[in-house]
């Protein structure tokens, strides 16, 4: 080894380093530089400036709030009136959760190496599961409004869809990281795709799988809420309703709101427990 | 334990595993038959409209071509898609039309002619079938051949509509049009009235290097029908909401999360508002955080981005603390002996470690949110979702339709490689 002076290294360590700030200092600027003159853009696209506005973005929380508190023994009649829209809602992002993953299971496991039915189909089985996922939800339900009417049916098919392609990409994952033994064992005695599939490869992926689907269900709930207020059901077309009634109406809208609110947090804090347990065993750690 | 416990032990293991095995299947069809009754499904074949769906497909890779005679002036008109914007200029038809001084002839295909000529429509069919129309202002005045009218033809005293296989001809009291279709997207690239319309593309390069690039990328940019300025516009803007509020939101959870770590903030009432608030953000959904910022700020693109900027403070905290309750402290150990100080220590100790984490959650997150914007944009009136619901609600320009969601699976679809190369050129440095 040759015998570079100690100064020298330093000299060279201190001018990377420098050279390495002088880069990360000119992509922070850039990227601050991006993100202000962004939100000057946005700002001067928007019908209402973010200044003029900032005010007033507690008005409308406040007032629902009061007139919910006006009229608060009405919140339990209006909480029971809406549980039904809830449990549509619900009943979407279940259905579309359950019929997407079915799919998705399918769909990852004829696109993954050592696992395909049809090997050579498998860039085609990707682009599709690539194609569903980059589709919004919005996109199908409101073409599918159109044709099938309104109701929970285009909602159901549109999550349904786009549920396959996101779960398809997370089960393609899980799959690549599975043993493929006991396929091939389970081929030495003649297991036809199904079985293979069915006994050799579900057992070793199905709390991943699991756990994938809980946190698209979490997901899906939000996304069936949304597209109620395009006109597919649930307590998204409520909450619509009952924002057009105006001023002096908003306790029912509160009622939903809370209805919204505490579902999502439930099935948040369900399926986040849930998810621990199937990735860590049965140890429970309090979670706070 | 002797043989025959374990024996037991195992058949009861084996025998819950059977039952599950097949209760699962069976719970999962019951549910699914739930839904079916639920959701009233066998009632949708009432419900749905299956004429929309057909005109939905057919529209969406062809186009119609009208032409339209103003049965007092006798004037003929020939526009695409019977809109202004696509009218043929004076002294212009399609080619399947022929002008004999007053005689308009229209080939609809199939052997299938029309005729309009003073203010007299004859339908000749491939099939010998002839109808003749003299509308007044009593009403359309058809003549049928004896016999039971077929049943693509619907008459009635002011209206006549004969449906045959590509094409539709309708007479009213004061107007006869006939239109016809055609496969492709008419006038994507220039419009009637540009002079580039019609042009080969070995032409157009010649016309472009000629010193006419600008004007023929005008014509193009400007097209009234297909309106490519705006939806590029439209486009940039779902993307920026997208940006605004992935990063916006990235850079207020940064600080919030190390509140929320257990093994950076000991206090305890500290660390449980802050989770509480991230709870609080991610559960108030974008849903509702759009409906409330939409009435302080006005529909448009801003709304949008503070909206997925609110809900994913949330999400990004929550993951952020949780990444950073999982850091090597040996590291920040290593760099406390050099004698750093505690903002020295988070420097070099903790956010290298973290950084290549963060970063790849939000980029994950971006691509998911170009999505979001796209819908947000839909209920707030910005972007790309914007135009989409607004193509979707006059339910005829499909075609504009299909064109739409092309481009956004290919935004998100573009947003998701660079989001994947990004996170692979930063995570391995």
């Amino acid at each position: 080894m040759a015998d570079i002076p100690l100064t020298q290294v330093r000299a060279d360590y201190m001018a990377m380093t420098h050279r390495k700030r002088l880069y990360s200092g000119i992509l922070l600027a850039v990227f601050v530089a991006l993100m202000a003159s962004g939100f000057v853009l946005a700002d001067d696209r928007n019908a209402g400036g973010f200044w003029s506005g900032l005010h007033r973005i507690f008005d409308f929380p406040a007032e629902v709030l009061s007139e919910a508190a006006q009229k608060l023994p009405d919140l339990p009649a209006h909480i029971v009136k809406y549980a039904p829209s809830l449990i549509e809602t619900i009943n979407i992002a279940g259905a579309s959760t359950l019929i997407g993953a079915l799919f998705a299971m399918v769909l990852s496991m004829l696109a993954t190496k050592g696992m395909a039915r049809w090997p050579r189909l498998i860039p085609l089985f990707r682009r599709a599961m690539d194609i569903t996922r980059a589709m919004p939800e919005i996109v199908v339900a409101l073409v599918l409004i159109f044709v099938l009417g309104g109701g929970p049916v285009p909602a159901m098919i549109a999550i349904a869809f786009h549920t396959t392609g996101a779960l398809g990409k997370l089960f393609s994952e899980v799959n690549e990281n599975a043993s493929l033994k006991p396929i091939e064992g389970l081929h030495s005695v003649g297991a036809s795709w199904l079985q293979r599939m069915m006994l050799g490869v579900v057992p070793q992926v199905a709390p991943n799988y699991l756990s994938y689907a809980l946190l698209r269900f979490e997901i899906n709930i939000r996304a069936s809420a949304i597209l109620g207020f395009v006109g597919a059901g649930g307590i998204g077309y409520d909450l619509k309703n009952a924002m057009s009634w105006g001023k002096g109406q908003y306790d029912e809208a509160a009622a939903i709101f809370l209805l919204l609110f505490g579902t999502i947090v439930i099935v948040d804090q369900l399926s986040s427990v849930l998810r621990d347990r199937l990735t860590y065993g049965t140890r429970l750690e309090a979670t706070l | 334990m002797t043989a025959a416990t374990l024996k037991t032990q195992a058949d009861a293991l084996f025998l819950r595993k059977r039952l599950t095995a097949f209760a699962l299947p069976l719970v999962i069809l019951a549910y699914l038959g739930y839904i079916f009754v639920s959701f009233d499904i066998p009632g949708l074949a009432e419900r749905a409209n299956l004429e929309n769906g057909k005109t939905l497909i057919r529209d969406s890779y062809s186009y119609k071509t009208h032409v339209t005679m103003d049965n007092r002036t006798h004037q003929v008109v020939y526009a695409v898609e019977g809109e202004r914007k696509g009218t043929y200029p004076a002294g212009q038809h399609p080619d399947w039309v022929t002008e004999n001084g007053a005689e308009t002839v229209v080939d609809l295909s199939h052997g299938n002619s029309v005729r309009f000529s003073a203010g007299i429509i004859q339908f000749s069919g491939g099939d010998g079938y002839e109808l003749t129309a003299r509308p007044d202002n009593k009403g359309v005045n058809a003549s049928f051949p004896s016999g039971d009218l077929p049943a693509w033809i619907n008459a009635s005293k002011n209206r006549v509509v004969v449906t045959l296989p590509d094409a539709r001809l309708t007479i009213t009291r004061n107007r006869s049009e006939v239109f016809r279709y055609a496969f492709g997207w008419e006038l994507f690239f220039f419009t009637l009235d540009s002079p580039y319309h019609g042009m080969a593309f070995t032409d157009l390069i010649s016309h472009a290097f000629s010193g006419e690039a600008g004007a023929i990328f005008s014509d193009f940019w400007g097209n009234a029908m297909w309106r490519h300025a705006d939806v590029a516009w439209a486009m940039f803007e779902t993307v920026l909401m997208a940006f605004l509020g992935t990063f916006g939101a990235a850079l207020v959870a940064l600080p919030l999360a190390f509140l929320a770590a257990r093994n950076f903030t000991p206090l305890l009432t500290l660390r449980f508002a802050a989770r509480r608030l991230f709870d609080f953000f991610r559960g108030v959904d974008a849903l509702i955080w759009t409906i409330v910022l939409a009435r302080a700020f006005g529909p448009g693109p801003l709304t949008g981005a503070l909206a997925i900027l609110i809900t994913d403070t949330g999400s990004f905290g929550k993951m952020f603390s949780e990444a950073l309750e999982n850091v090597d402290g040996k590291q920040i150990e290593g760099v406390q002996s050099t004698g750093a100080k505690p903002l020295q220590r988070y420097r070099f100790g903790v956010i290298p470690q973290v950084t290549p984490v963060f970063l790849s959650q939000v980029l994950y997150f971006l691509e998911s949110n170009t999505r979001s914007a796209t819908i947000i944009g839909a209920i707030t009136g910005g972007g790309i979702g914007l135009l989409l619901t607004q193509a979707i609600i006059t339910q005829k320009d499909w075609e504009e339709v299909s064109y739409y969601i092309v481009l956004i699976i290919g935004m998100v679809m573009l947003m998701d490689w660079i989001s994947g190369i990004l996170r692979q050129k930063l995570i391995k440095g």
